[in-house]
């Protein structure tokens, strides 16, 4: 626990001056120097821990000091205390130049160990591992039968084998091989004997240890496994728990074409060949080279814990290792499989046994996943359809375990590192948007950046508005498992809910029918290709808006939605694009009110409105209607000012001929005349704690617009310029009681002003406002006679010259 | 493969509190290789990078863990222990996994298993597809392990300076952070083996 007196103590290690240290240094020397060094020893090497440790600085050590600890690891007689903290203080200031540790003349396996854990940190300068690595070998090829204990060597082996795969020789690749396989198939089948020593009341004749269990209490049937248990361990019994737990890794990155085996084209041909050979037998495997043996051994193995996994299990830990043996028996299957095709026949069919066996058992769901990778994988090889299997997947799954922050982890990972493997399969993953959206509703903070990546491959033109209406729904559907999980009957003894909020209101309304097929299809499964409007859902579940996973749920949704629309636009086509540029402003107030989530969700919304008309400008001529009832709705400024603001910016961009033939006069005068009409309401409204004032970047966005309009339709001009003149006089009147402060009237102000001014000349109005298609080209802008700049500056000149010259 | 280990403090973020996340004990299991990187670099460096993305690891849990005890809407009380003698549910014990990207802070990515008990965090940084079953139950069991030979329970005692027990620990369960599948009766075995390597 972390308290004051621990705070002070790490203060202290840090802020220990050089000096202090040497002395303190040098004291360590003379307390290890000693022939039998004791307590004090061990006390003062661990406050030197804490001081190289406790900062991310290098600290000076005396170079006695670190030969001393160097020599101290490496002495055998030296108590396993000393040596440990000597290592984790050198580690610790790793990686360091002045190292001369080396692994040569070690003398046990446990000395490797220790000198290999601070040399295999030092970031390989000196080629480090490779030297630890033949190391490693030495010892096990000089192994006598009473010798050292190999339990420390095959750990270090493992790590080497991770980082420098290429350094070690097929012999000694094969030599390890050979001996995994004796480790692992051959390993006794009796329990070790108790080593303690005889004592005063000792038998000379000890009980005969029996015969291993399994882990439901019964007489070992065949080879061990870890999955055996006993009261005490014969050292090649641990031998087989290391081995298997370095299994995969070995197979990996020992085989001799390197992790990536075989290519393409040869692995279709092996494929198809060895198919049609039942090599359903291991006859004369011991004639087979070792690494084909170890394969064999290592089938068999999996083979066994399968087995071995539908026994039930008398201890908790026993039943976790189970599951946890399961797959990674589904993972060793897959790297046989990848590494030699003819293991496929074999391994499919006891596969499915198992899939059939799991697929009824919560409690195993995790081990679905690697499952369904091998069908994905090796399915189209085998000529398997693996559709049913991710159907069950897809569908089951999410609704049961969404709220296992490791399976909702797991699952989605297995949806990322397959994705290349779908195929023709994507559209199970993208028909199951919803059940993948429980999954991360419930758990957004380490969901959100996965399915930012995923969002892409779950697209789909076909599904697209469906899928708008859930993300923006997501804080909704966080409420609403929370509401199902607390009226489902308890299935585990911890409420899952969230505790803080007792009962809410909610509860006994949710059962009601109306609700009821509202929140059926708010907690769906798959993509039902309809649309429902949620708003009573809304009304109802307002009292959970509080919860915390609601609110984090909220955060989480502009990003998402930022994912969304990115990826949509690549697959949209002008339909689509109209139809989610009316969802926007259809739902932009029709949100869940959840804290701040209305105001976030403009902001995306909004921005992405414009990112849809700039992608396809006909839009606003094709929805002028809705566009037009949009801005002429009260509630409109007040309540979306940010959406608002965006679709007047777009009429002004795109409301012309230029960019779609079938713009109308007629049309241009029924903006004008409601852009008019929301203007004048809104400026003349006082403000009130119901409607908030107008922000002034909104009055500017409206009369820019008007503007725009005008010099499209110059027989608009003396009318804006009117209005635009009235808006300058409100905006000068500064009442106490007035809505504006003096810096957003005076902003207002200067905008009328700019407009009124380009509007006195109609051509440049028309060449500032209305730009060709041509001003997105440089050579526009460089040239003197139709850069804008240029173009300004004359008329701000002529204007002011012509206002000197008139009076008033 | 484990690439490292680390215990770290978890605080509250109360108004007052203005500490800092603290790496109590970490413990790296091999290096990442800098071979792409041209520009020379010094070993003070590259271990001030490796301190660094360990804070940043531990920093990260720290949210997580706040965000998920919030979520569930527990108080962060609730990471304190009630009384010395009460044993801690583990199995209740807030866990979480997150995926770390490639760069983000370390070079490939990596999967991160954390578990909070009594203000603490531990955590372990895996290479990016491990056998996340193995690597929870691993975790559980070394949080147990350190919370019973280290005595966490009582309140006078700190690990600041018990690295010795750590490492003893760690050099048994977690050898070179290789992950083992120990069923029960090889724990107490190996347990029992450790107690009398180092009484209390």
């Amino acid at each position: 626990m972390f308290t004051a007196g621990a705070e002070s103590l790490l203060h202290q290690a840090r802020e220990i001056q050089d000096e202090e240290l040497q002395k303190f240094c040098s004291r360590v020397v003379k307390l290890l120097q000693k022939d039998e060094p004791g307590p004090d020893a061990v006390d003062a090497l661990q406050r030197l821990f804490l001081i190289v440790s406790a900062t991310k600085y290098k600290r000076k050590l005396e170079k006695t000091c670190t030969d001393l600890l160097q020599t101290t690891l490496c002495s055998p007689k030296c108590p396993e205390q000393l040596q440990l903290l000597c290592a984790a203080i050198l580690r610790e200031r790793s990686p360091s130049d002045g190292l001369s540790l080396s692994c040569d003349h070690v003398q046990s396996s446990q000395q490797l160990s220790l000198v290999a854990s601070v040399l295999l940190v030092q970031g390989d300068r000196k080629e480090e591992v490779r030297s630890v690595g033949q190391c490693a070998f030495r010892v096990l090829e000089s192994r006598q039968p009473e010798g050292p204990s190999l339990r420390h060597l095959l750990p270090v082996v493992s790590k080497v084998t991770r980082l420098a795969p290429h350094t070690l020789h097929e012999d000694q690749t094969n030599l390890l091989s050979k001996r995994l396989v004796d480790w692992l198939r051959y390993a006794s089948v009796q329990q070790g004997v108790a080593h303690t020593s005889g004592g005063f009341f000792s038998t000379p004749r000890a009980r005969q240890p029996g015969p291993v269990t399994e882990v439901d209490g019964a007489v070992a049937t065949d080879f061990f496994t870890v999955l055996s248990t006993g009261q005490h361990f014969t050292e090649d019994q641990w031998l087989n728990v290391q081995a298997f737990s370095m299994l995969r890794a070995w197979l990996l990155h020992s085989s001799p074409q390197g992790p990536s085996a075989l290519d393409a084209d040869d692995k279709s041909e092996l494929e198809g060949s060895t198919l049609s050979v039942l090599s359903a037998t291991s006859t004369a495997s011991h004639l087979l080279p070792p690494q084909e043996r170890l394969r064999e051994k290592a089938f068999e193995y999996c083979q066994r814990l399968m087995e071995q996994s539908t026994r039930r299990a008398l201890r908790k830990g026993d039943a976790d290792l189970q599951k946890a043996c399961l797959v990674e028996a589904v993972l060793v299957l897959d790297v046989l499989c990848r590494q030699d095709p003819s293991f496929l026949y074999r391994t499919l069919s006891c596969l499915k046994a198992l899939h059939a066996r799991l697929c009824g058992d919560v409690a195993r769901a995790r081990v679905l996943l690697p499952i369904a990778r091998f069908f994905l994988s090796h399915g189209e090889a085998a000529a398997v359809d693996s559709e049913a299997i991710l159907q069950h997947l897809f569908s089951r799954v999410p609704c049961e375990l969404f709220h296992s922050p490791t399976l909702a982890f797991e699952f989605v990972r297995f949806c990322r590192d397959s994705l290349p493997l779908f195929g023709g399969n994507l559209d199970i993953l993208k028909r199951s948007f919803p059940n993948l959206f429980k999954l991360l509703a419930w758990n957004s903070p380490p969901l959100t950046s996965e399915f930012v990546a995923l969002l892409p491959w779950l697209v789909d033109a076909g599904t697209a508005m469906e899928m708008l209406h859930a993300l923006l729904d997501l804080p909704c559907l966080t409420a609403a498992l929370d509401l199902q999980l607390r009226l489902s009957p308890a299935a585990s003894d911890r409420p899952l809910w969230d505790t803080s909020l007792k009962n809410p209101s909610c509860l006994e309304a949710s059962r009601d029918p109306q609700f009821q097929a509202l929140l059926q299809h708010l907690l769906r499964a798959q993509a039902s290709g309809t649309v429902e409007r949620l708003a009573p859902l809304h009304q109802l579940l307002r009292p959970m808006a509080s919860c915390a996973r609601v609110v984090q749920c909220a955060e989480a949704v502009p990003t998402l939605l930022q994912a969304f629309f990115s990826a949509v636009t690549q697959v949209a086509d002008g339909t689509l694009t109209n139809q989610l540029a009316l969802l926007l402003l259809e739902r932009s107030d029709s949100l869940y009110q959840v804290a701040e989530y209305e105001a976030r969700v403009h902001r995306v919304l909004s921005s992405q409105f414009l990112a849809l008309c700039a992608l396809h400008p006909s839009l606003v001529v094709e929805l002028a209607r809705e566009l037009l009832e949009f801005v002429g709705s009260a509630s409109s400024v007040h309540s979306r000012g940010a959406m608002l603001a965006s679709v007047a910016w777009a009429v002004g961009e795109y409301l012309s001929v230029s960019w779609d033939r079938r713009c109308t006069v007629g049309q241009t005068n029924r903006f004008l005349e409601a852009l008019e009409a929301l203007l004048f309401e809104v400026t003349q409204s006082r403000p009130s704690a119901a409607l908030p004032k107008c922000p002034p970047q909104v009055i500017a966005v409206l009369m820019t617009t008007l503007t725009k309009l005008a010099s499209r339709s110059q027989d608009l001009i003396p009318r804006v310029s009117l209005f635009l003149s009235k808006m300058r006089t409100l905006a000068q009147s500064t009442s106490p009681s007035s809505a504006y402060h003096e810096e957003d009237a005076g902003a207002v102000r200067t905008r009328a002003t700019e407009l009124l001014t380009l509007l006195k000349m109609p051509s440049v109005a028309q060449f500032v406002l209305t730009p060709s298609a041509e001003v997105a080209e440089p050579r526009y802008h460089r040239d003197a006679n139709t850069a804008l700049p240029l173009a300004l500056r004359t008329v701000s000149r002529l204007v002011e010259k012509e206002a000197g010259l008139l009076p008033g | 493969m484990v690439h490292a280990f680390l215990i770290h403090t978890l605080r509250a973020p109360q108004a007052q509190d203005t500490g800092l996340c603290r790496v109590l004990y970490s413990c790296v299991f091999g290096a990442e290789n800098s071979a792409d990187d041209p520009r020379p670099h010094g070993a003070e460096r590259d271990r001030l990078l490796r301190k660094e993305q360990i804070l940043a690891v531990a920093r990260q849990v720290e949210s997580m863990c706040w965000l998920q005890q919030q979520a569930s809407g527990r108080t962060p009380l609730d990471l304190q222990p009630q009384s010395s003698d009460e044993p801690v549910p583990l199995h209740e014990a807030p866990l979480g996994a997150f995926r770390l990207a490639a760069g983000d802070p370390f070079q490939e990515p990596r999967t991160v298993v954390w578990l909070g008990v009594l203000s603490l965090g531990f955590v372990l940084v895996l290479d990016a597809h491990e056998n996340l079953l193995l690597a929870e139950s691993t975790l559980r069991l070394l949080a147990r392990l350190l919370l019973d030979h280290l005595r966490l329970l009582t309140p006078s005692t700190n690990l600041l300076l018990r690295a010795d027990r750590i490492e003893g620990i760690l050099t048994r369960f977690l050898p070179h952070g290789q992950l083992l599948f120990l069923n029960d009766q090889f724990v107490q075995g190996l347990e029992k083996e450790f107690s009398a390597a180092w009484p209390r």
